[in-house]
């Protein structure tokens, strides 16, 4: 056991843990955050998606021992943010999800790609959403949601 | 790959080789520097080609494609979850390599990490596009060429060899999720440094 | 009519009125209407819906409606509600929709256990969730009436107001607390098709926001007071026992409460770990150290499967169907005949959400977290592994990360391991996760398939005989369903979409092979119809090619006349894709293929080319017939996301296969679904006008896409493909 002070979602947290714990499950029941979801655990799938110093992680591997003082956004407060909040606003307006369970993963990859590509093209959103699995199989209405998101942020 | 744990004993005969090589052409006249210079020559083929077994061995070569993929595994299959090289070798936004693949090893999730993991540019690919290792005279051309190596001389790439964190990795690469290490070049990272010197000091002979 | 007045007269200021009416005639119909006033105390108001209620007017105005069934994506916990809503005119922005908790109320009407499987959803409770909210209305309309000493008649509502004569109106909150003294009317007049506010309009769920911001709880999610996670550790090769068990350093990691052995309905004996947290839970399984036996066990194999799959498919089985005289093949010359095998490997349904329960048993009760297909038999079977009674054991109905029938088993076996743990932690709630790992390799997958079939082509180029032989385990065979699906020795669910097919085939038979293997197997999404939709549209591709007509134009002359669904759907998706089908890009094919399961009627046309070795689907065209169409946004959701979920049967890591007993693939590295990649790139969906009743959305995508690719990928590469998945091209 050891103790790691986190930065998450702007707030400083503190957790008594194995080193070698992803972040994922330090998130989920260590700081009972729920939001970002354990799909595979191998990161195939990237239900798992935060952002760590401002990069799309796959948290579900990574130890908590290697976050350091990087400061972590989950799914839960990326609505504050101007691209979360229009990401989010996209997704509800184009009813992109189903069962939902990916959809943490798939928005924060989508926050991530409109992040550095305003204007991404089909095969940006291909490329960047390529390794975001959605087993019910919503992919259509996502490519439409990232479109009009990029429309609202132009 | 043919190469197997009995050259660290057969390199140690070669380094010693060539340090007495190396001596004894000291105290030659100049009658005697050709036949020292091939002899110099030969040694540094024979350590290019000790250098030439690490850097086709998959810890490696996984990362010197010549695709828009990097590849896993002993068996170099394409690295899975449709992960791409990008403009920068670093991925693309959203699936970076830094995405899964921290600074240092994640025994306990079995990722593999140093620090900057990402893809050699394709100036250094080391495989043709049907992920073939390209042969030795080929690798060794484009190692040495500074307009693919990044500008690097010969002391450069001892460097590069010394000290780079990724090289480095590929001698400490971890463990895979099923708790197994992941198997290890032919040399070890002193005898991958040292060949590289004999290599670099005989001035980077290729074949 | 039984009326049970409940009056808590607690406090003044917190009132609680409850009616309940009994079950019609028609029976498996009850309505119970609850209305409530909010607590004014501080403390939070607790859910105490009694288990049969389905609508809760709240005196602030919103209303709460119990979804009968498990939403899993598939769109009920919006269009349920949509049904009752629209009957009752409600104002849709106040409805809030709930799962509806394990109770004999919410059965569903057709099937009688609470279950959603079979596409059947808007189907079975369409009548029903009209019938609510056209009573709640009425109730409301009366209460008015009286109060204003009115004429119901003179009365109508719009958006949750009651308004009269006069210009007087009362708000449905207003009124909630008068309308449950009010009598439940018998019968009451739905709306026509033309008052519809809200059916067959689009509607978006309502469940999205919270899916958008990680506030949803799934049952991964719950956390609940004292709430320790277990983890099993399954025989390897099912049905095994251990033979022995190390398990000191397991025990030795800090915060492992307990390890010990479990039954497993199908499993053999299992192995438990109990911890305060999953992570914890799950280094101590990977430090047991379990030596299995596996005596008497006929390990799966699956190159041997294949063989002998192939072997059985060459010899006549149990007859599903059979008219005309198929020895008229014999005297159609070799030239004349197709004689094709397929195969098909198995399939893991693999949910994004893994399987996971919560359970807490505290002696003469259980509580029960689950997000499950089958609320009926999985209370049944913890009651049974407790020795309680089903009704004393609370089952609440959590959001489920998909499901696609893995979470309808009838043995219940997770619920039964979830039991029998919080049976060992007594008054601890226990939540049981099975991993990726455990659900790739834990059975219950869509069968195995052998198919062999014989067609003899006539003059007129069209199948004048066809014998089809199948070969797959039983879905129904040791299980509840097993009267009601194997008919003289066949299995309905491996038949179906062949059997009844809707082509003009006049010496016809079907019948089948259900080999015994130690595999649990599953309905997985559209269940028959995933393999037999792949051969019939292959096989019919592949007469159109040999008759050198138009693959739709030859469907419509083959389909027999009284296959008007279909028929229509094949034209409406002719006519909505004919302009792209005839301006194909260089490299680029068309495939078509048509099916009908579930009562819903699909045509499907896709534009694909061949990018790095693999089918690219730029395009795809479809057209549905459901009957209404309540929510056509769900419907568009349904089919776009659907046939891209039919794509994980093309993958080329889409199976799971067998070696010494044990599943060869663990996780998606192995097994590996559909990415965007491989789906569709754009999907435009066309449904048919209609107000016959509503048939299901949910299945009726999956069986179409496979065959219509590969019927698309003959015309780029001149093969056809009969073994899934696409290996190679």
């Amino acid at each position: 056991m050891q103790t790691y002070k986190l930065m998450v979602n702007g707030q400083a947290r503190e957790v008594s843990v194995d080193p070698g714990t992803p972040l994922l499950w330090v998130l989920r029941e260590e700081l009972k955050m729920t939001g970002t979801k354990y799909g595979c655990g191998i990161s195939a799938c990237g239900a798992c998606t935060v952002h760590l110093a401002g990069v799309a992680t796959r948290s579900c591997v990574v130890p908590v021992s290697l976050i350091g003082d990087r400061p972590i956004v989950t799914i839960e407060a990326i609505g504050q943010d101007r691209v979360g909040r229009v990401v989010q606003d996209a997704w509800v307006a184009e009813d992109v999800v189903q069962c939902g369970y990916c959809q943490s993963g798939q928005i924060m990859s989508a926050v991530a790609l409109l992040k550095i590509r305003r204007n991404p093209s089909d095969a940006d959103i291909e490329e960047s959403m390529g390794g975001n699995i959605c087993r019910c199989g919503t992919y259509v209405r996502i490519r439409k949601a990232i479109k009009a998101a990029s429309q609202q942020l132009a | 790959m043919a190469y197997s744990h009995t050259i660290h004993g057969s390199s140690a005969v070669l380094i010693l080789i060539a340090c007495l090589g190396w001596s004894s052409t000291r105290s030659l006249t100049q009658d005697n520097s050709q036949e020292a210079g091939s002899t110099k020559r030969e040694a540094g083929l024979a350590a290019w080609q000790q250098v030439y077994s690490v850097l086709t061995y998959p810890r490696c070569i996984n990362c010197h494609t010549a695709t828009n993929y990097p590849q896993q595994g002993d068996d170099r299959h394409p690295h899975l979850f449709n992960v791409h090289r990008g403009p920068g070798g670093k991925g693309v936004p959203a699936l970076n390599c830094t995405t899964c693949h921290q600074s240092a090893n994640a025994d306990s999730t079995g990722v593999p990490g140093a620090y900057n993991w990402h893809l050699a540019p394709l100036s250094m690919k080391w495989q043709d596009t049907n992920d073939n290792i390209l042969p030795s005279t080929e690798v060794c051309r484009s190692l040495t060429d500074r307009s693919k190596n990044g500008s690097l001389d010969g002391p450069g790439i001892l460097r590069h060899h010394q000290q780079e964190p990724l090289v480095l990795w590929a001698f400490q690469p971890g463990r895979r999720r099923d708790g197994t290490e992941r198997s290890l070049p032919p040399l070890t990272h002193e005898q991958f440094v040292a060949a590289t010197r004999i290599w670099v000091e005989a001035g980077t002979p290729c074949p | 009519m039984a009326t049970t007045g409940m009056l808590n007269s607690k406090s003044a200021l917190s009132r609680r009125s409850f009616l309940r009416v009994s079950a019609t005639a028609a029976g498996g119909l009850i309505v119970s209407l609850y209305f409530d006033f909010p607590l004014l105390a501080q403390a939070p108001q607790a859910k105490t819906y009694p288990p049969d209620a389905f609508v809760h007017i709240q005196r602030e105005g919103k209303i709460v409606i119990q979804v009968n069934r498990l939403e899993f994506g598939q769109g009920v916990q919006t269009a349920l509600p949509v049904l009752l809503a629209d009957e009752m005119d409600a104002d849709w922005s106040q409805v809030i929709a709930e799962l509806a908790p394990a109770a004999d109320v919410y059965k569903d009407p057709v099937f009688g256990i609470q279950m959603v499987g079979g596409s059947g959803s808007i189907a079975h409770s369409f009548q029903q969730y009209r019938e609510l909210g056209a009573k709640t209305r009425a109730m409301l309309v009366a209460a008015a009436a009286q109060q204003w000493k009115v004429p119901a008649a003179q009365c109508r509502t719009e958006a949750s107001v009651v308004h009269g004569p006069g210009g007087r109106s009362a708000k449905y909150g207003d009124l909630a607390d008068a309308a449950a003294h009010v009598p439940v009317p018998e019968n009451v007049a739905l709306k026509n098709a033309s008052e519809f506010k809200l059916i067959g309009k689009d509607t978006r769920r309502l469940d999205s926001r919270v899916k958008c911001d990680g506030s949803l709880k799934f049952g991964l999610d719950l956390d609940l007071p004292g709430m320790k996670v277990a983890l099993v550790a399954h025989p390897p090769i099912f049905g095994g026992t251990p033979k022995s068990i190390d398990d000191k350093e397991a025990r030795s990691i800090p915060n492992v409460m307990d390890v010990f052995e479990i039954p497993t309905i199908s499993q053999g004996t299992a192995i438990v770990v109990v911890a305060d947290k999953f992570w914890t839970a799950k280094q101590a399984r990977d430090r047991l150290a379990i030596d299995w036996g596996f005596s008497r066990i006929e390990p799966a194999d699956t190159a041997q499967l294949r063989a002998k799959y192939k072997e059985l498919a060459r010899t006549p089985g149990s007859v599903a169907v059979s008219r005309g005289d198929l020895s008229v093949l014999e005297g159609i010359s070799a030239a004349n005949r197709i004689e094709a095998e397929y195969e098909f490997p198995y399939l893991a349904h693999a949910p994004m959400e893994p399987l996971n329960t919560t359970v807490r048993f505290d002696g003469d009760h259980a509580e029960v977290w689950a997000g499950s297909q089958f609320q009926t038999i999985d209370q049944m079977a913890i009651a049974q592994t407790l020795g309680l009674k089903p009704e004393q054991v609370t089952f609440h109905t959590e959001m489920a990360g998909g499901g696609f029938g893995r979470r309808a088993t009838p043995d219940s076996h997770v619920q039964r391991e979830a039991a029998a743990i919080a049976k060992h932690c007594r008054g601890i709630p226990v939540k049981l996760i099975w991993t990726r790992e455990d659900d790739v390799q834990g059975g219950y997958y869509r069968p195995m398939h052998a198919h062999r079939i014989e067609v003899g082509i006539g003059a007129d180029g069209m199948p004048a005989a066809w014998r089809h032989v199948i070969v797959g385990q039983s879905i129904g065979a040791g299980t509840p369903f097993a009267s009601f699906l194997i008919k003289n020795g066949v299995d309905e669910t491996a038949v179906e979409g062949v059997a009844d097919n809707p082509y003009e085939i006049p010496n016809f038979s079907v019948s089948a092979h259900h080999p015994t293997v130690n595999v649990p197997v599953l309905w997985w999404r559209s269940v028959g119809h995933t393999h037999t939709a792949f051969v019939m549209e292959t096989l019919v591709d592949e007469l159109a090619t040999r008759a050198a007509t138009d693959p739709v134009a030859y469907r419509q002359k083959l389909l027999k006349p009284e296959a008007k669904k279909i028929r229509g759907v094949i034209d409406l998706m002719d006519e909505k894709s004919a302009p792209w089908r005839n301006h194909l890009a260089e490299g680029h094919a068309a495939g078509v293929a048509c099916h009908e399961a579930f009562g819903t009627s699909v045509a499907c046309a896709v534009d694909v080319s061949i990018e790095n070795k693999r089918p690219k689907i730029h395009r795809a065209t479809v057209a549905v017939d459901c009957g209404t169409a309540v929510n056509p946004l769900t419907v568009e959701s349904q089919f776009q996301a659907g046939l891209s979920f039919g794509v994980s049967q093309l993958m080329a890591k889409g199976a799971i296969t067998f070696k010494n007993g044990h599943p060869e693939q663990n996780n998606f590295d192995g097994y590996t679904p559909p990415y965007i990649v491989d789906a569709p790139v754009d999907v435009d969906v066309h449904i048919v006008p209609s107000t016959e009743t509503p048939s299901g959305c949910g299945e009726p995508p999956v069986p179409v896409i496979s065959p219509a690719v590969v019927n698309a990928l003959f015309r780029l590469t001149g093969k056809r493909y009969r073994t899934l998945p696409l290996l190679s091209l």
